[in-house]
């Protein structure tokens, strides 16, 4: 038989039969319990009757009847958890960008909790120089625990998972955010796993809110997480209400980085962790920077064809172009599939996100994916044939025309 | 050497919309295809198979009609095929869809951990990435993630393994011993073609379909309820607004460019 779905509590019931009333299924009932009460009565459900409408929950004078919780899923001693860390990616000793944009958002969201909680940065590495201390306090963080480990020399996987599962655990932080890079997003994923929690890929937005905890009814501080789904055709904000702790991934140049005072960076401590770490599982025996070692991402001007370059030798003269504004060459996907140019290159959901004060674009149409990785670009100046493309949607300056003839000719007139 | 390769049926994102009158998903009309991410890991998946004679089961969690994707794959050359459904499965995140495709990964390969599990990079529909390295942990092997290119030495459970993974800086070769999880770049081989022969077989084939009970789930920890993450509202991305739109050509254009960049303060000509 099923249970019921609400709860009698006997020893608050008198016995006076208001809620028998209150039932309009018929599904509560007077019940003889001699002694319980000066009436000697309780109240009674049946649960095939009951429709869960929980109209006797305010019929009682007395507050004997209550809505039983679905039983909930989740990390227990939820209140334990606090603190927001940020993992502090690094390769060689160089912090990750994206690392002092999450510590800027990080202090944001401190602000929002506003309990006094604090911005923590999780470094994993060995031999790892003192300036990384001082380059993570500049940019808000309170607190900085250290893995220094022969096993963390270089980045592998299972080790890395190994050692934030182990911080995790031992100081329960409420928040983990990373940079959502080849990196992050994979033994991020591993270690929302192994803490039994939820992760949120490439957020776009965070806040944090006291928000309705719709399974327990309770009032809480959490975390709201905005990503595109679909391709970028939907956005979805989603929340882990019941499991810590909440964890995210934020590409790279999606929020703003920004330092704190010297006083305030003077204040971070930061604290050596000696863990016994698993022996790494897999070997990096060999790395190869990119061929052109280019990184679009840091541009300040970009430079970027389309499908509508119709081939290589079109997009070539890109090359030009960019040499002659100080930029970068960038391309669509589709430019990137024709093998014009190489993937390092693509901007777009499935390429890189990229933030240059200028973007201007000859021959991309605009599909959403790509319109998605320049979001954070200052000034577009879009050329197209097609005076319908979705580019012009986005565009600071449109011009409907062919690219083919106006590239030769723009480079003629900054040749000037 | 058994290899596994999961494949997930996925709408056609670039036409999924959102109905602005009422916030839903609107999917009629949306055509279902392979994950493209996909079809490049089964292709590695085929290169073993070729080479060393693996045996190739390809695992797909969906609805009923998720069985297309596994047709699709025995086309191309996969050996046998397992489909993961239940009602019960609705619902899930990416720590419940982890636990479920481990838990059919186990059963379909008798209780053992196969050799090599092979994921895409990512799904089109989410684009977490996620999957593949929580399956690696539920199955408590090394992971390796973004590959284009594997190579094996013959030999099965313990052979070696070298492959290429593609970093943010560039390109990583990673060594270690199988069994291993690894997810697949579509800068790896070509996917082939299904040979008249493998659609024909394929059509007849029998794929394995398994429930919540076949694969031994704890029932807290699949669908809605194994999934600490929800989904709270949906909303259609924000529209930038254009700024000024002329047609020129040639020359002209160029000196609209010039003069737009330099009343930006963006660059001095000259």
């Amino acid at each position: 038989m099923a249970d019921a779905p609400i709860l009698i509590d006997v020893k608050k019931c008198v016995g006076c039969g208001k809620c028998v009333k209150g039932c309009g299924f018929g599904a509560l009932s007077m019940a003889d319990a001699p002694g319980v009460n000066k009436l000697g009565k309780v109240a009674e459900v049946d649960p095939a009757a009951c429709k869960a409408c929980f109209a006797c929950v305010p019929a009682c004078p007395f507050k004997a009847i209550s809505q039983v919780k679905a039983e909930v899923n989740g990390t227990e001693n939820i209140e334990s958890y606090k603190d927001i860390w940020v993992f502090a990616e690094q390769t060689d000793g160089r912090v990750a960008e994206v690392v002092l944009e999450l510590l800027t958002k990080a202090r944001e969201l401190k602000a929002q909790r506003g309990d006094g909680c604090k911005v923590c940065a999780v470094i994993l590495g060995s031999g790892l120089p003192p300036s990384v201390d001082s380059e993570l306090a500049s940019y808000g963080a309170d607190k900085i625990y250290k893995v220094d480990a022969p096993e963390l020399s270089e980045y592998e996987a299972n080790v890395y998972v190994d050692a934030l599962s182990q911080l995790v655990v031992k100081h329960k932080p409420e928040v983990i955010l990373a940079g959502a890079t080849a990196i992050g997003r994979a033994f991020f994923a591993r270690v929302a796993v192994r803490v039994r929690t939820g992760l949120t890929a490439d957020c776009t937005a965070l806040k944090v809110e006291n928000t309705l905890n719709k399974d327990t009814d309770v009032m809480q501080m959490l975390l709201h997480q905005t990503r595109p789904a679909f391709g970028g055709n939907i956005m979805a904000t989603i929340m882990t209400p019941n499991h810590r702790p909440q964890m995210a991934t934020v590409r790279p140049k999606v929020f703003k980085k920004s330092e704190v005072d010297s006083a305030s960076a003077a204040k971070c401590e930061t604290i050596a962790e000696a863990l016994k770490l698993i022996a790494p599982m897999t070997k990096i025996v060999k790395r190869e920077p990119f061929a052109d070692g280019v990184d679009i991402a840091a541009a300040e001007i970009l430079v970027a064809g389309g499908r509508g370059l119709k081939k290589a030798e079109n997009f070539a003269q890109l090359q030009r172009l960019a040499e002659l504004l100080g930029g970068e060459v960038a391309a669509s996907r589709a430019a990137v599939d024709a093998g014009w140019t190489g993937i390092p290159r693509q901007v777009g959901q499935t390429g890189r996100t990229v933030a240059p004060r200028i973007y201007l674009c000859f021959g991309i149409s605009g599909a959403i994916q790509h319109l998605e990785g320049i979001r954070g670009a200052d000034t577009i100046i879009a050329v197209n044939n097609d005076p319908n493309a979705p580019i012009f949607g986005v565009a600071d300056l449109g011009i409907v025309g062919d690219a083919l003839e106006i590239i030769p000719a723009l480079i003629k007139e900054l040749e000037k | 050497m058994h290899v596994v390769v999961c494949v997930k049926q996925v709408p056609d994102t670039t036409n999924v919309r959102i109905n602005p009158e009422t916030n839903t998903l609107m999917r009629e009309g949306v055509e279902s295809i392979v994950n493209p991410f996909d079809e490049y890991a089964l292709e590695q998946g085929l290169i073993l198979k070729d080479r060393h004679g693996a045996k190739l089961t390809v695992v797909s969690m969906g609805p009923p009609q998720a069985t297309a994707v596994l047709r699709e794959s025995l086309a191309r050359g996969a050996d046998d095929a397992v489909l993961v459904s239940s009602r019960a499965f609705g619902g899930a995140d990416t720590l419940a869809t982890s636990y479920t495709i481990a838990q059919a990964i186990k059963k379909a390969c008798g209780g053992k951990t196969p050799d090599l599990v092979l994921f895409g990079k990512q799904a089109i529909d989410g684009d977490t990435a996620q999957v593949g390295p929580g399956v690696s942990e539920f199955l408590g092997v090394p992971l390796v993630t973004y590959v284009r290119k594997i190579d094996v030495s013959v030999g099965g459970y313990g052979a070696k393994f070298s492959v290429e993974s593609v970093m943010d800086d560039g390109v990583a070769t990673i060594e270690g011993m199988l069994p291993a999880v690894m997810t697949v770049l579509k800068e790896s081989d070509a996917p082939r073609y299904a040979p008249l022969s493998g659609a024909i077989r394929a059509a007849k084939a029998d794929v394995m379909v398994l429930n919540e009970k076949d694969i031994g789930a704890n029932p807290s920890e699949i669908g809605l309820k194994g999934s600490p993450t929800k989904v709270v509202t949906i909303f259609p991305p924000p529209i930038k607004g254009g700024g000024e739109k002329i047609v020129v050509s040639g020359a002209d254009a160029a000196k609209a460019i010039v003069d737009f960049l330099e009343k930006k303060g963006l660059v001095k000509n000259g």
